[in-house]
Protein backbone atom coordinates (compact mmCIF):
# COMPACT_ATOMS: atom_id res chain seq x y z
CA UNK A 1 0.00 0.00 0.00
CA UNK A 2 2.94 2.49 0.82
CA UNK A 3 3.92 1.69 -2.28
CA UNK A 4 0.97 2.81 -4.12
CA UNK A 5 1.16 6.09 -2.26
CA UNK A 6 4.97 6.14 -3.30
CA UNK A 7 3.89 5.75 -7.31
CA UNK A 8 1.18 8.09 -6.64
CA UNK A 9 3.79 11.09 -4.87
CA UNK A 10 6.92 10.29 -7.77
CA UNK A 11 3.99 10.76 -10.66
CA UNK A 12 2.19 13.62 -9.47
CA UNK A 13 -1.02 11.26 -9.81
CA UNK A 14 -4.41 12.57 -8.52
CA UNK A 15 -7.64 10.94 -6.92
CA UNK A 16 -9.85 10.03 -9.95
CA UNK A 17 -13.72 11.57 -9.76
CA UNK A 18 -12.79 14.36 -7.21
CA UNK A 19 -14.97 17.19 -6.96
CA UNK A 20 -13.54 20.44 -8.97
CA UNK A 21 -13.35 23.50 -7.22
CA UNK A 22 -16.02 26.37 -8.35
CA UNK A 23 -14.22 28.62 -10.46
CA UNK A 24 -12.76 25.75 -12.16
CA UNK A 25 -16.06 23.70 -12.37
CA UNK A 26 -18.03 26.57 -13.97
CA UNK A 27 -15.32 27.45 -16.36
CA UNK A 28 -15.00 23.62 -17.49
CA UNK A 29 -19.10 24.30 -18.12
CA UNK A 30 -18.27 27.35 -20.25
CA UNK A 31 -15.95 25.55 -22.49
CA UNK A 32 -18.97 22.97 -22.72
CA UNK A 33 -21.26 25.19 -23.78
CA UNK A 34 -21.25 24.22 -28.14
CA UNK A 35 -22.25 20.76 -26.42
CA UNK A 36 -25.04 22.47 -24.16
CA UNK A 37 -26.27 24.21 -27.19
CA UNK A 38 -26.24 21.45 -29.81
CA UNK A 39 -27.86 18.82 -27.31
CA UNK A 40 -30.30 21.38 -26.52
CA UNK A 41 -30.63 21.91 -30.16
CA UNK A 42 -30.86 18.35 -31.42
CA UNK A 43 -32.77 16.98 -28.75
CA UNK A 44 -35.72 19.80 -29.77
CA UNK A 45 -35.91 18.15 -33.17
CA UNK A 46 -35.20 14.61 -31.83
CA UNK A 47 -38.14 14.34 -29.73
CA UNK A 48 -40.70 16.28 -32.16
CA UNK A 49 -39.04 14.43 -35.45
CA UNK A 50 -41.41 11.26 -35.59
CA UNK A 51 -44.86 13.67 -35.22
CA UNK A 52 -46.72 14.49 -37.80
CA UNK A 53 -47.29 17.96 -37.12
CA UNK A 54 -43.21 18.21 -35.78
CA UNK A 55 -42.38 21.11 -34.26
CA UNK A 56 -46.00 22.25 -34.60
CA UNK A 57 -46.68 20.99 -31.34
CA UNK A 58 -44.51 23.22 -29.36
CA UNK A 59 -47.02 25.91 -30.03
CA UNK A 60 -50.32 23.83 -29.66
CA UNK A 61 -49.76 22.37 -26.61
CA UNK A 62 -50.31 25.78 -24.90
CA UNK A 63 -52.66 26.89 -27.41
CA UNK A 64 -55.02 23.47 -26.38
CA UNK A 65 -53.72 24.46 -22.92
CA UNK A 66 -55.14 27.91 -23.19
CA UNK A 67 -58.43 26.94 -24.84
CA UNK A 68 -59.26 24.69 -22.37
CA UNK A 69 -58.60 26.94 -19.90
CA UNK A 70 -60.36 29.50 -21.78
CA UNK A 71 -63.71 27.31 -21.75
CA UNK A 72 -64.13 26.31 -18.49
CA UNK A 73 -62.92 28.85 -16.18
CA UNK A 74 -64.42 31.47 -18.84
CA UNK A 75 -67.51 30.11 -17.79
CA UNK A 76 -67.01 29.62 -14.10
CA UNK A 77 -65.45 33.02 -13.33
CA UNK A 78 -68.50 34.74 -15.04
CA UNK A 79 -68.27 38.43 -14.42
CA UNK A 80 -65.36 37.92 -12.32
CA UNK A 81 -63.29 37.36 -15.11
CA UNK A 82 -60.25 39.86 -15.67
CA UNK A 83 -61.37 42.54 -18.04
CA UNK A 84 -59.53 41.51 -21.39
CA UNK A 85 -60.10 37.94 -20.31
CA UNK A 86 -58.55 36.14 -23.84
CA UNK A 87 -55.18 38.31 -23.82
CA UNK A 88 -55.01 37.99 -20.30
CA UNK A 89 -55.39 34.00 -20.23
CA UNK A 90 -52.93 33.32 -23.45
CA UNK A 91 -50.45 35.65 -22.16
CA UNK A 92 -50.71 33.87 -18.58
CA UNK A 93 -50.62 29.89 -19.92
CA UNK A 94 -47.89 30.70 -22.60
CA UNK A 95 -45.77 32.44 -20.15
CA UNK A 96 -46.36 30.05 -17.55
CA UNK A 97 -45.94 26.98 -19.80
CA UNK A 98 -42.07 27.53 -19.58
CA UNK A 99 -41.60 27.56 -16.38
CA UNK A 100 -43.68 24.35 -16.30
CA UNK A 101 -41.46 22.40 -19.17
CA UNK A 102 -38.34 23.76 -17.31
CA UNK A 103 -39.18 22.93 -13.86
CA UNK A 104 -40.17 19.58 -15.09
CA UNK A 105 -37.87 18.75 -17.52
CA UNK A 106 -34.80 20.35 -15.33
CA UNK A 107 -36.05 17.83 -12.31
CA UNK A 108 -35.19 15.04 -14.33
CA UNK A 109 -32.04 15.98 -16.43
CA UNK A 110 -30.39 13.75 -13.87
CA UNK A 111 -32.13 11.19 -13.43
CA UNK A 112 -33.22 10.62 -17.20
CA UNK A 113 -29.55 10.88 -18.44
CA UNK A 114 -28.25 8.55 -16.22
CA UNK A 115 -26.62 5.95 -18.31
CA UNK A 116 -24.93 9.25 -19.74
CA UNK A 117 -23.92 10.07 -16.68
CA UNK A 118 -22.24 6.81 -15.63
CA UNK A 119 -20.23 6.83 -19.17
CA UNK A 120 -18.95 9.84 -19.91
CA UNK A 121 -17.17 12.81 -17.79
CA UNK A 122 -18.25 16.21 -18.29
CA UNK A 123 -19.90 18.90 -15.37
CA UNK A 124 -23.08 17.49 -14.92
CA UNK A 125 -24.15 21.24 -15.08
CA UNK A 126 -24.08 20.66 -18.64
CA UNK A 127 -27.25 18.77 -18.07
CA UNK A 128 -29.52 20.98 -16.45
CA UNK A 129 -28.74 24.12 -18.28
CA UNK A 130 -28.90 22.07 -21.73
CA UNK A 131 -33.02 21.29 -21.05
CA UNK A 132 -33.32 24.40 -19.82
CA UNK A 133 -32.00 26.16 -23.11
CA UNK A 134 -34.14 23.59 -25.43
CA UNK A 135 -37.14 24.41 -23.04
CA UNK A 136 -36.24 28.29 -23.77
CA UNK A 137 -35.55 27.35 -27.88
CA UNK A 138 -39.20 26.21 -27.89
CA UNK A 139 -40.22 28.89 -25.92
CA UNK A 140 -39.74 31.31 -29.17
CA UNK A 141 -41.72 30.10 -31.27
CA UNK A 142 -44.66 30.63 -28.39
CA UNK A 143 -43.48 33.91 -27.83
CA UNK A 144 -44.07 34.79 -31.17
CA UNK A 145 -47.54 33.07 -31.14
CA UNK A 146 -48.85 35.35 -28.22
CA UNK A 147 -47.59 38.42 -30.14
CA UNK A 148 -49.76 37.74 -32.95
CA UNK A 149 -52.59 36.40 -30.76
CA UNK A 150 -52.76 39.45 -28.46
CA UNK A 151 -52.97 41.74 -31.69
CA UNK A 152 -55.78 39.46 -33.15
CA UNK A 153 -57.84 40.39 -30.03
CA UNK A 154 -56.94 44.08 -29.89
CA UNK A 155 -53.63 44.96 -28.49
CA UNK A 156 -51.37 47.20 -30.59
CA UNK A 157 -47.65 46.91 -30.83
CA UNK A 158 -45.68 49.67 -28.50
CA UNK A 159 -42.37 50.57 -27.97
CA UNK A 160 -43.26 49.13 -24.74
CA UNK A 161 -43.19 45.50 -26.06
CA UNK A 162 -38.96 45.80 -26.13
CA UNK A 163 -39.54 45.41 -22.14
CA UNK A 164 -40.48 41.79 -22.94
CA UNK A 165 -36.46 41.05 -23.57
CA UNK A 166 -35.58 41.80 -20.17
CA UNK A 167 -38.63 39.90 -18.47
CA UNK A 168 -37.56 36.68 -20.32
CA UNK A 169 -34.34 37.01 -19.74
CA UNK A 170 -34.96 37.29 -16.03
CA UNK A 171 -37.76 34.71 -16.73
CA UNK A 172 -35.37 32.15 -17.67
CA UNK A 173 -32.55 32.84 -15.10
CA UNK A 174 -35.46 32.12 -12.65
CA UNK A 175 -36.31 28.97 -14.28
CA UNK A 176 -32.76 27.80 -14.46
CA UNK A 177 -32.68 28.24 -10.33
CA UNK A 178 -35.28 26.30 -10.33
CA UNK A 179 -34.26 23.66 -12.44
CA UNK A 180 -31.10 23.40 -10.71
CA UNK A 181 -32.90 23.06 -7.66
CA UNK A 182 -34.94 20.31 -8.83
CA UNK A 183 -32.26 18.26 -10.64
CA UNK A 184 -30.52 17.61 -7.34
CA UNK A 185 -33.35 16.96 -4.95
CA UNK A 186 -34.68 14.45 -7.56
CA UNK A 187 -31.44 12.63 -7.64
CA UNK A 188 -31.59 12.07 -3.58
CA UNK A 189 -35.26 11.63 -3.79
CA UNK A 190 -36.90 10.00 -6.34
CA UNK A 191 -40.01 9.93 -6.25
CA UNK A 192 -39.86 13.82 -5.83
CA UNK A 193 -40.35 13.58 -9.68
CA UNK A 194 -43.99 11.89 -9.48
CA UNK A 195 -44.79 14.81 -7.03
CA UNK A 196 -43.17 17.97 -9.08
CA UNK A 197 -46.48 18.02 -11.29
CA UNK A 198 -48.54 18.78 -8.18
CA UNK A 199 -46.75 21.22 -6.62
CA UNK A 200 -46.39 22.72 -10.34
CA UNK A 201 -50.49 22.72 -10.00
CA UNK A 202 -50.57 24.45 -7.22
CA UNK A 203 -48.20 27.03 -8.47
CA UNK A 204 -50.67 27.04 -11.68
CA UNK A 205 -53.67 27.84 -9.35
CA UNK A 206 -52.10 30.33 -7.23
CA UNK A 207 -49.95 32.20 -9.80
CA UNK A 208 -52.64 34.15 -11.42
CA UNK A 209 -53.04 32.13 -14.85
CA UNK A 210 -56.75 32.68 -15.05
CA UNK A 211 -57.71 35.28 -12.39
CA UNK A 212 -56.43 38.25 -10.97
CA UNK A 213 -55.04 37.83 -7.69
CA UNK A 214 -55.37 41.58 -7.28
CA UNK A 215 -59.03 41.89 -7.28
CA UNK A 216 -60.34 38.54 -6.15
CA UNK A 217 -57.87 38.93 -3.07
CA UNK A 218 -59.03 42.61 -2.62
CA UNK A 219 -60.93 41.88 1.07
CA UNK A 220 -57.51 39.69 2.38
CA UNK A 221 -54.66 42.45 2.44
CA UNK A 222 -52.32 39.84 3.91
CA UNK A 223 -52.66 37.69 1.58
CA UNK A 224 -52.37 40.22 -0.75
CA UNK A 225 -48.70 41.09 0.94
CA UNK A 226 -47.82 37.22 -0.56
CA UNK A 227 -48.87 38.24 -3.87
CA UNK A 228 -45.85 40.86 -3.74
CA UNK A 229 -42.97 38.80 -3.02
CA UNK A 230 -44.24 35.77 -5.52
CA UNK A 231 -42.55 35.90 -8.37
CA UNK A 232 -44.29 33.43 -10.74
CA UNK A 233 -47.06 35.95 -10.22
CA UNK A 234 -44.60 38.91 -10.99
CA UNK A 235 -44.32 37.54 -14.39
CA UNK A 236 -47.44 37.36 -15.53
CA UNK A 237 -48.16 40.62 -14.17
CA UNK A 238 -45.14 42.33 -16.00
CA UNK A 239 -46.36 39.87 -19.24
CA UNK A 240 -49.54 41.43 -19.21
CA UNK A 241 -48.74 45.18 -18.29
CA UNK A 242 -46.27 45.24 -21.46
CA UNK A 243 -49.07 43.38 -23.27
CA UNK A 244 -52.45 43.63 -23.23
CA UNK A 245 -54.52 46.32 -23.00
CA UNK A 246 -55.97 47.68 -19.85
CA UNK A 247 -53.12 46.61 -17.67
CA UNK A 248 -50.39 48.65 -16.24
CA UNK A 249 -46.79 47.67 -15.40
CA UNK A 250 -45.65 47.96 -12.20
CA UNK A 251 -41.94 48.38 -12.54
CA UNK A 252 -41.31 47.51 -8.93
CA UNK A 253 -41.88 43.54 -9.98
CA UNK A 254 -38.74 43.77 -12.66
CA UNK A 255 -36.71 44.63 -9.06
CA UNK A 256 -37.93 42.43 -7.02
CA UNK A 257 -38.19 39.36 -9.85
CA UNK A 258 -34.46 40.40 -10.95
CA UNK A 259 -33.34 39.54 -7.28
CA UNK A 260 -35.52 36.14 -7.27
CA UNK A 261 -33.85 35.51 -10.30
CA UNK A 262 -30.04 36.47 -9.39
CA UNK A 263 -30.61 35.06 -6.05
CA UNK A 264 -31.92 31.46 -6.96
CA UNK A 265 -29.76 31.11 -9.77
CA UNK A 266 -26.70 31.35 -7.26
CA UNK A 267 -28.02 28.84 -5.12
CA UNK A 268 -29.14 26.65 -7.54
CA UNK A 269 -25.58 26.34 -9.14
CA UNK A 270 -23.68 26.27 -5.52
CA UNK A 271 -26.20 23.86 -4.65
CA UNK A 272 -25.78 21.70 -7.51
CA UNK A 273 -21.90 21.92 -7.72
CA UNK A 274 -21.85 20.59 -4.56
CA UNK A 275 -23.66 17.16 -5.16
CA UNK A 276 -21.37 16.86 -8.07
CA UNK A 277 -19.84 12.98 -6.83
CA UNK A 278 -23.13 12.38 -5.97
CA UNK A 279 -24.74 11.90 -9.71
CA UNK A 280 -24.78 8.55 -11.36
CA UNK A 281 -24.27 6.87 -8.42
CA UNK A 282 -26.82 3.74 -7.61
CA UNK A 283 -27.23 4.54 -4.07
CA UNK B 1 -1.82 -19.90 -11.12
CA UNK B 2 -1.28 -18.14 -7.72
CA UNK B 3 2.54 -17.77 -9.16
CA UNK B 4 1.43 -15.33 -11.83
CA UNK B 5 0.45 -12.67 -9.26
CA UNK B 6 4.07 -12.19 -8.09
CA UNK B 7 5.49 -12.11 -11.52
CA UNK B 8 6.47 -8.21 -13.38
CA UNK B 9 3.99 -7.02 -15.26
CA UNK B 10 5.77 -6.47 -17.80
CA UNK B 11 8.53 -8.33 -20.52
CA UNK B 12 12.03 -6.51 -19.98
CA UNK B 13 11.87 -5.82 -24.01
CA UNK B 14 8.94 -4.23 -23.93
CA UNK B 15 10.05 -1.54 -21.22
CA UNK B 16 6.66 0.46 -20.14
CA UNK B 17 6.39 4.17 -19.30
CA UNK B 18 5.92 6.10 -16.02
CA UNK B 19 2.92 4.83 -14.41
CA UNK B 20 -0.75 6.56 -15.74
CA UNK B 21 -3.01 4.65 -13.42
CA UNK B 22 -2.49 3.68 -9.51
CA UNK B 23 -5.35 1.24 -8.06
CA UNK B 24 -5.16 1.25 -4.23
CA UNK B 25 -6.40 -0.97 -2.30
CA UNK B 26 -9.73 -0.53 -4.22
CA UNK B 27 -13.41 -2.03 -2.20
CA UNK B 28 -16.16 -1.13 -4.08
CA UNK B 29 -19.76 -2.05 -2.21
CA UNK B 30 -23.52 -1.86 -3.86
CA UNK B 31 -26.56 -1.49 -1.96
CA UNK B 32 -29.13 -3.07 -3.51
CA UNK B 33 -32.97 -2.19 -2.80
CA UNK B 34 -33.54 -5.59 -3.65
CA UNK B 35 -37.41 -6.60 -4.25
CA UNK B 36 -39.52 -9.83 -4.16
CA UNK B 37 -39.64 -13.27 -2.70
CA UNK B 38 -37.03 -14.87 -1.31
CA UNK B 39 -36.74 -18.56 -2.37
CA UNK B 40 -38.65 -20.86 -0.78
CA UNK B 41 -40.94 -17.89 1.35
CA UNK B 42 -44.29 -19.00 0.83
CA UNK B 43 -45.70 -14.88 1.97
CA UNK B 44 -45.54 -12.48 -0.86
CA UNK B 45 -48.03 -13.46 -3.19
CA UNK B 46 -49.76 -10.45 -3.37
CA UNK B 47 -48.50 -7.06 -4.64
CA UNK B 48 -48.62 -4.94 -1.92
CA UNK B 49 -47.39 -7.47 -0.18
CA UNK B 50 -43.20 -6.78 -1.56
CA UNK B 51 -40.75 -7.37 0.35
CA UNK B 52 -37.86 -4.63 0.42
CA UNK B 53 -34.41 -5.57 1.43
CA UNK B 54 -31.28 -3.86 1.36
CA UNK B 55 -28.42 -6.13 0.06
CA UNK B 56 -24.57 -5.20 0.27
CA UNK B 57 -22.69 -6.44 -2.58
CA UNK B 58 -19.01 -6.39 -2.53
CA UNK B 59 -18.05 -6.03 -6.00
CA UNK B 60 -14.74 -5.23 -5.49
CA UNK B 61 -12.72 -6.71 -2.39
CA UNK B 62 -9.18 -5.08 -1.97
CA UNK B 63 -7.58 -4.67 -5.49
CA UNK B 64 -4.29 -2.89 -6.38
CA UNK B 65 -2.03 -2.80 -9.16
CA UNK B 66 -0.29 0.22 -11.44
CA UNK B 67 -0.75 0.84 -15.12
CA UNK B 68 1.94 2.33 -17.50
CA UNK B 69 1.79 4.72 -20.45
CA UNK B 70 2.24 2.45 -23.27
CA UNK B 71 0.56 -0.51 -22.04
CA UNK B 72 -3.01 -1.89 -22.90
CA UNK B 73 -4.19 -4.40 -20.26
CA UNK B 74 -6.95 -6.66 -21.07
CA UNK B 75 -9.22 -7.81 -18.41
CA UNK B 76 -10.80 -11.17 -18.16
CA UNK B 77 -12.85 -12.53 -15.79
CA UNK B 78 -16.00 -14.30 -15.55
CA UNK B 79 -19.56 -12.44 -15.66
CA UNK B 80 -19.90 -10.90 -12.35
CA UNK B 81 -16.74 -10.90 -11.28
CA UNK B 82 -16.73 -7.25 -11.19
CA UNK B 83 -14.71 -5.96 -14.32
CA UNK B 84 -16.50 -3.60 -15.24
CA UNK B 85 -16.83 -2.16 -11.83
CA UNK B 86 -13.24 -2.16 -11.65
CA UNK B 87 -12.63 0.00 -15.15
CA UNK B 88 -15.99 2.25 -13.86
CA UNK B 89 -14.04 2.73 -10.56
CA UNK B 90 -11.11 4.08 -12.66
CA UNK B 91 -12.90 6.51 -14.70
CA UNK B 92 -14.07 7.88 -11.42
CA UNK B 93 -17.80 7.02 -12.32
CA UNK B 94 -18.13 4.31 -9.36
CA UNK B 95 -17.16 5.39 -6.51
CA UNK B 96 -15.09 3.54 -3.90
CA UNK B 97 -16.11 2.12 -0.37
CA UNK B 98 -11.96 1.96 0.54
CA UNK B 99 -9.20 2.57 -1.31
CA UNK B 100 -8.65 5.43 -4.09
CA UNK B 101 -8.00 5.46 -7.75
CA UNK B 102 -5.62 8.13 -8.55
CA UNK B 103 -4.89 8.87 -12.52
CA UNK B 104 -2.47 11.10 -14.62
CA UNK B 105 -5.69 12.79 -16.71
CA UNK B 106 -9.01 11.84 -16.03
CA UNK B 107 -9.33 7.68 -18.04
CA UNK B 108 -11.86 7.48 -20.47
CA UNK B 109 -14.75 4.93 -20.70
CA UNK B 110 -15.69 4.00 -24.66
CA UNK B 111 -18.95 5.04 -23.75
CA UNK B 112 -20.05 7.98 -26.12
CA UNK B 113 -23.26 5.81 -26.67
CA UNK B 114 -25.30 7.12 -24.15
CA UNK B 115 -24.92 10.70 -25.91
CA UNK B 116 -26.41 10.02 -29.50
CA UNK B 117 -30.04 10.18 -30.22
CA UNK B 118 -31.58 7.68 -32.01
CA UNK B 119 -33.84 9.78 -34.32
CA UNK B 120 -31.47 12.27 -35.85
CA UNK B 121 -28.68 10.98 -38.40
CA UNK B 122 -25.31 9.53 -38.08
CA UNK B 123 -23.61 12.70 -39.27
CA UNK B 124 -25.48 14.78 -36.64
CA UNK B 125 -24.25 12.05 -33.92
CA UNK B 126 -20.78 12.58 -34.74
CA UNK B 127 -20.86 16.04 -34.04
CA UNK B 128 -23.32 15.70 -30.99
CA UNK B 129 -20.74 12.38 -29.31
CA UNK B 130 -17.76 14.58 -30.12
CA UNK B 131 -19.18 17.36 -28.28
CA UNK B 132 -20.33 15.36 -25.67
CA UNK B 133 -16.54 13.83 -25.52
CA UNK B 134 -15.06 17.44 -25.02
CA UNK B 135 -13.88 18.22 -28.37
CA UNK B 136 -14.48 21.58 -30.37
CA UNK B 137 -16.85 21.67 -33.36
CA UNK B 138 -13.98 22.56 -35.12
CA UNK B 139 -11.99 19.71 -34.30
CA UNK B 140 -14.87 17.81 -35.67
CA UNK B 141 -15.07 19.23 -38.35
CA UNK B 142 -11.22 18.18 -39.12
CA UNK B 143 -11.68 14.49 -38.40
CA UNK B 144 -15.28 14.40 -39.70
CA UNK B 145 -14.36 12.46 -42.84
CA UNK B 146 -11.71 10.25 -41.04
CA UNK B 147 -14.85 9.18 -38.66
CA UNK B 148 -17.36 8.25 -41.56
CA UNK B 149 -14.03 6.50 -43.39
CA UNK B 150 -13.49 4.78 -39.88
CA UNK B 151 -16.99 3.71 -39.47
CA UNK B 152 -17.25 2.44 -43.32
CA UNK B 153 -20.95 3.77 -43.57
CA UNK B 154 -20.80 6.27 -45.64
CA UNK B 155 -23.86 6.40 -47.41
CA UNK B 156 -25.85 5.49 -44.28
CA UNK B 157 -24.37 8.90 -42.45
CA UNK B 158 -27.54 10.52 -43.44
CA UNK B 159 -30.31 8.33 -42.39
CA UNK B 160 -31.47 8.20 -38.53
CA UNK B 161 -29.50 6.10 -36.44
CA UNK B 162 -32.64 3.76 -35.30
CA UNK B 163 -32.21 2.56 -38.83
CA UNK B 164 -28.71 0.86 -38.25
CA UNK B 165 -28.28 -2.61 -36.83
CA UNK B 166 -26.18 -3.15 -33.78
CA UNK B 167 -23.17 -3.33 -35.48
CA UNK B 168 -23.43 -0.63 -37.45
CA UNK B 169 -24.43 1.52 -34.32
CA UNK B 170 -21.25 0.18 -32.86
CA UNK B 171 -19.20 0.79 -35.60
CA UNK B 172 -20.09 4.61 -35.32
CA UNK B 173 -19.86 4.38 -31.19
CA UNK B 174 -16.37 3.40 -31.57
CA UNK B 175 -15.39 5.31 -34.18
CA UNK B 176 -16.57 8.49 -32.59
CA UNK B 177 -14.95 7.54 -29.25
CA UNK B 178 -11.46 6.86 -30.59
CA UNK B 179 -11.23 9.74 -33.07
CA UNK B 180 -10.17 11.80 -30.07
CA UNK B 181 -6.52 11.05 -28.69
CA UNK B 182 -7.02 9.37 -25.40
CA UNK B 183 -4.08 9.10 -22.70
CA UNK B 184 -6.32 6.19 -20.78
CA UNK B 185 -8.57 4.90 -22.78
CA UNK B 186 -11.51 1.97 -21.55
CA UNK B 187 -12.59 0.19 -24.23
CA UNK B 188 -15.85 -2.43 -22.17
CA UNK B 189 -17.20 -5.18 -24.89
CA UNK B 190 -17.33 -2.86 -27.62
CA UNK B 191 -15.92 -4.89 -30.02
CA UNK B 192 -17.76 -7.95 -30.07
CA UNK B 193 -20.86 -6.59 -31.89
CA UNK B 194 -18.72 -5.89 -34.88
CA UNK B 195 -17.84 -8.26 -37.93
CA UNK B 196 -14.79 -9.90 -38.42
CA UNK B 197 -13.15 -6.93 -40.47
CA UNK B 198 -14.30 -4.22 -37.83
CA UNK B 199 -13.12 -6.42 -35.31
CA UNK B 200 -9.47 -6.53 -36.89
CA UNK B 201 -9.93 -2.16 -37.37
CA UNK B 202 -10.91 -1.32 -33.56
CA UNK B 203 -7.98 -3.75 -32.48
CA UNK B 204 -5.22 -1.90 -35.02
CA UNK B 205 -6.92 1.20 -33.43
CA UNK B 206 -6.18 -0.10 -30.01
CA UNK B 207 -2.73 -0.42 -30.87
CA UNK B 208 -1.99 2.68 -32.05
CA UNK B 209 -3.13 4.45 -29.22
CA UNK B 210 -1.02 2.50 -27.02
CA UNK B 211 1.91 3.04 -29.58
CA UNK B 212 1.62 7.12 -29.07
CA UNK B 213 1.93 6.29 -25.42
CA UNK B 214 -1.67 6.12 -24.37
CA UNK B 215 -2.55 3.56 -21.83
CA UNK B 216 -5.36 1.28 -22.86
CA UNK B 217 -7.77 -0.89 -20.78
CA UNK B 218 -9.56 -3.90 -22.57
CA UNK B 219 -12.57 -5.47 -21.08
CA UNK B 220 -13.55 -8.68 -23.64
CA UNK B 221 -14.07 -12.22 -23.46
CA UNK B 222 -12.79 -12.93 -26.71
CA UNK B 223 -9.36 -13.85 -25.68
CA UNK B 224 -7.92 -13.70 -29.14
CA UNK B 225 -8.59 -9.85 -29.09
CA UNK B 226 -6.83 -9.63 -25.64
CA UNK B 227 -3.85 -11.96 -27.40
CA UNK B 228 -3.98 -9.49 -30.18
CA UNK B 229 -3.72 -6.38 -28.76
CA UNK B 230 -2.70 -6.42 -25.27
CA UNK B 231 0.89 -6.87 -23.84
CA UNK B 232 -0.29 -7.38 -20.06
CA UNK B 233 -3.96 -8.54 -18.43
CA UNK B 234 -5.05 -8.76 -15.02
CA UNK B 235 -8.12 -11.76 -13.95
CA UNK B 236 -10.73 -10.60 -11.96
CA UNK B 237 -12.59 -13.19 -9.71
CA UNK B 238 -14.95 -12.43 -7.53
CA UNK B 239 -13.96 -8.77 -6.78
CA UNK B 240 -10.04 -10.36 -5.95
CA UNK B 241 -7.26 -9.86 -8.15
CA UNK B 242 -6.38 -13.65 -9.34
CA UNK B 243 -3.39 -12.40 -11.79
CA UNK B 244 -1.86 -9.87 -13.54
CA UNK B 245 1.34 -10.26 -15.69
CA UNK B 246 2.14 -11.33 -19.32
CA UNK B 247 -0.48 -11.47 -21.54
CA UNK B 248 0.11 -15.39 -22.70
CA UNK B 249 0.78 -16.24 -18.70
CA UNK B 250 -2.64 -14.99 -17.72
CA UNK B 251 -4.55 -15.97 -20.33
CA UNK B 252 -2.70 -19.56 -19.88
CA UNK B 253 -3.87 -19.91 -16.36
CA UNK B 254 -7.41 -18.09 -17.35
CA UNK B 255 -8.33 -20.97 -19.59
CA UNK B 256 -6.65 -24.03 -17.42
CA UNK B 257 -9.09 -22.65 -14.76
CA UNK B 258 -12.28 -22.34 -16.50
CA UNK B 259 -12.30 -25.65 -18.12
Amino acid sequence: MSEISEVVEANGLHRVGARLPLGTYLRETWDRRDFIWTMAQYRLQSENERNRLGMGWVLLRPLLNALIYGLIFGVILGSSRPHNFIPYLLTGVFLFDFFTNSMLSGGRSIINNFQLVRSLSFPRLVLPLSVVLQQFLSFLPAIAMMLVLTVVFGSLPTWNWLLLIPLIVLFALFNTGVALVMARLTVHFRDLSQFVPYINRILFYTAGVFFNPATVLQSYPHLRLIFDWYPLNHVLALGRGILVRGYHIDYAYFWRLALWAVGLLVVGVIYFWAAEERYGRDD
Amino acid sequence: MAGTTDQPAHDAADAPGRPVVAVDDLHVDYRVLATGRRAGADSGTKIFERRREIHVVHALKGVTFVAHANESIGVVGSNGSGKSTLMRAITGLTPATKGAVYASSRPNLLGVGAALLPELSGERNIYLGGLALGLKRGEIDDMFDDIVEFTGLKEFIHLPMRTYSSGMSARLKFAIATATRHDILIVDEALSVGDRAFQKKSEARIREIRESAGTVFLVSHQMQSIRDTCNRAIWIEKGELLADGPTEDVLAAYENRKV
